[in-house]
């Protein structure tokens, strides 16, 4: 590997230089706090001379010649961090999930499989989350994707004003599900009657009277249902962006072609565009679906944490923090994992697939 | 003819009404923010603010969320500037410096863009208050950083696989090595991946709930984490509550109104290939 050495005098100073430095500062800073503004900054400290440390050797490296060593070590930085915050805390959280921790010091006395056991038998709550994400992802899935396709192919007609009708429909992508959370809460008050307000009094006003809903505290199970509507709000213009993206690359030509044979709008769409556009699909699915499967913002601001609402997401977080049920905490953690990897991962593998062929 | 009139007449109607639903929680916010109190009444709660615009509603938002404002702030520009440079050495090296495997990890660190972080999140309080980072904005930012690498590794390197390997060439020949290259070549060419990934990682941080609520202690919450807690609280009233909802998503708003050419293709590199 190491076929050329070529010596830099300055750099190989240079090099030196930053090591040794480099090494003082950590060996200074693990014996010292550094505080600054009141803050203790010992470990980013700690972390910043260590990569002055590691500059030093990249420097080294740099001097043998060999692209691939070095690519390589300027990339490990990123993927050590990967490796400990993704996989460590992954395989962490999954010991974490075989044991009996539960209060604020750690336990890990061998529980086995026990905190699953706990969810999958006679859990309502647990039933409730499953259910809830389960309705929540079909809707959210099937609003996002059926709205976005539609305005999609309204704005393929070629409108004027084109534009700002995208951005109407993409900016509420901008804002957080905490505020729209706010914002959603109070438009789908359930309040009836002489306290009537938000869009029931606009149903109320326009005469729909058979409109007028308890939206999202509709009795379970059906007031998850609701929570779809903000959700819809947010990222059906994305998907709208998705499809418009997947239609811009089919070109125009071929529906010349289609027109010039005699296919009607409507053909064209169904027999040409649609089949073209089912790859978009499918990423819109796995984006959207990863989305719903952990969605936890939107709803803690929309429920306030409400039963009927709850998520495994709010479930992991009142369990582990409220709770100081750790191992259990861990448990739901891993199983929302597992439910996105599934989905996920053998994305990942055609998408690297496909790459290592090019 | 008149047929294409009519159609696009129906077209129209309908992208005007679709257009008012995406617009009414908007609408509703800045009409609710402008009246006094004795305006948010229930009944009233559709009608024009007829006693005037009233800005003291922000006046008293600001004053609640001015701090978390100022900490979310404090954590987001560190955190958008560094790491758009982390993913842009990445993206570079693992478009450009292909070596065996590398496509594996890439991959390997494309899932850390997809795990719900409640999967790593005991683990990652503990570690944060072993090394002395929890509860401060630090530490967020650290966290921050660290978990933004797949999506910003990945809008560079789909953005670096485009730029032609010629050029690199021309640069090699000319003696330029791994660094060269990307310092005279590569990192000049960047700006436009530089924009779209500073705005999608700021946009991202600021909008963030679960680290934020998790990691910090109540003095240095961020702006979601406040403007939660004020929504949960029954003290608040409607206008308030509403102008400090329009103050908090303000930046991001702002960001998609002038740059949102840039947000949208963060958008799209987001989402991977078709």
């Amino acid at each position: 590997m190491f076929r050329k050495f070529t010596l830099r005098v300055p750099r190989l100073i240079l090099a030196l230089a930053l090591i040794l430095g480099g090494a003082i500062c950590v060996f200074f800073l693990w014996n010292v706090q550094l505080i600054i503004a009141g803050k203790n900054l010992t470990s980013i400290g700690i972390l910043l001379a260590g990569l002055v440390f590691y500059t030093g050797i990249i420097l080294i490296i740099s001097m043998f010649q060999s692209e691939t060593v070095l690519s390589i070590a300027l990339l490990l930085p990123s993927m050590v961090a990967v490796a400990i915050f993704v996989y460590g805390f992954i395989g962490w959280s999954i010991r974490v999930s075989f044991t009996e921790w539960k209060g604020l010091n750690p336990d890990y006395t061998w529980a086995g499989l026990k905190q699953y056991y706990l969810l999958f038998q006679n859990n309502p709550r647990f039933v409730i989350d499953v259910r809830n994400t389960a309705m929540f992802t079909v809707g959210f899935i099937l609003g996002c994707l059926i709205i976005g396709l539609g305005l999609a192919i309204l704005l393929d007609q070629k409108l004027k004003g084109e534009a700002l009708f995208r951005g109407i429909f993409l900016f509420p992508m901008s804002i957080s599900f905490i505020a729209s959370g706010v914002v959603w809460g109070w438009l789908m008050n359930p309040s009836t009657g002489n306290r009537i307000t938000g869009i029931n009094l606009i149903f109320q006003t326009l005469g729909l009277k058979s409109l007028i809903s308890l939206w999202h505290s509709t009795p379970m199970p059906w007031g998850m249902a609701f929570t779809v509507i903000p959700a819809v709000w947010q990222l059906s213009g994305f998907t709208m962006a998705l499809y418009m993206g997947g239609m811009r690359s089919i070109s125009d030509d071929l529906r010349e072609a289609a027109r010039v044979d005699g296919a009607s709008e409507f053909q064209i769409y169904r027999f040409i565009i649609f089949p073209m556009l089912q790859p978009v699909t499918l990423s819109a699915v796995i984006i959207l679906g990863h989305m719903s499967l952990k969605i936890f913002d939107l709803i803690v601001a929309l429920g306030n944490k409400a039963i009927g609402l709850d998520v495994p997401g709010i479930y992991m977080w009142t369990t582990t923090f409220d709770g100081t049920n750790y191992a259990q905490g861990a448990a739901i953690g891993v199983l929302m994992l597992v439910s996105v990897a599934i989905l996920v991962v053998p994305y990942l593998i055609q998408n690297m697939r496909t790459e290592t062929q090019l | 003819m008149t047929r294409r009139i009519l159609t696009h007449t129906l077209l129209y109607i309908i992208l005007i009404a679709l257009a008012a639903f995406y617009l009414l929680p908007i609408y509703l916010m800045l009409l609710t923010s402008f009246k006094t109190i004795s305006q948010v009444d229930l009944k009233t709660m559709w009608s024009l603010p007829i006693s005037g615009l009233h800005i003291e509603n922000f006046i008293a938002g600001y004053k609640q969320l001015a701090p978390n404002i100022n900490n979310s702030l404090m954590m987001v520009i560190p955190e958008a500037i560094l790491s758009s440079l982390l993913g842009s050495l990445n993206g570079y090296l693992l478009a450009k410096w292909k070596f065996r495997g590398s496509n594996l990890v890439f991959s390997l660190i494309l899932f850390g863009m997809f795990i719900p972080y409640q999967s790593i999140l005991i683990p990652l309080v503990k570690f944060m208050q072993s090394i002395k980072l929890y509860g401060d904005i630090p530490g967020l930012i650290l966290v921050h950083i660290i978990y933004g690498i797949p999506i910003t590794t990945l809008i560079f390197r789909n953005y670096y696989a485009g730029i032609e390997t010629e050029l690199l060439d021309a640069g090699k020949i000319d003696g330029a090595g791994l660094m060269g290259l990307y310092r005279y070549i590569m990192f000049p060419l960047s700006a436009p991946s530089f924009a779209v990934v500073i705005i999608w990682q700021f946009t991202q941080a600021w909008n963030e709930f679960l680290f934020a609520v998790i990691l910090t202690n109540q003095s240095h919450w961020p702006v979601t984490v406040a403007l939660n807690n004020l929504a949960g609280s029954q003290l608040v009233q409607w206008n308030v509550l509403m102008a400090a909802t329009l103050l908090a998503a303000l930046p991001t708003l702002l960001v998609y109104l002038f740059l949102g050419r840039y947000f949208l293709r963060g958008l799209m590199a987001g989402a991977l290939k078709g």
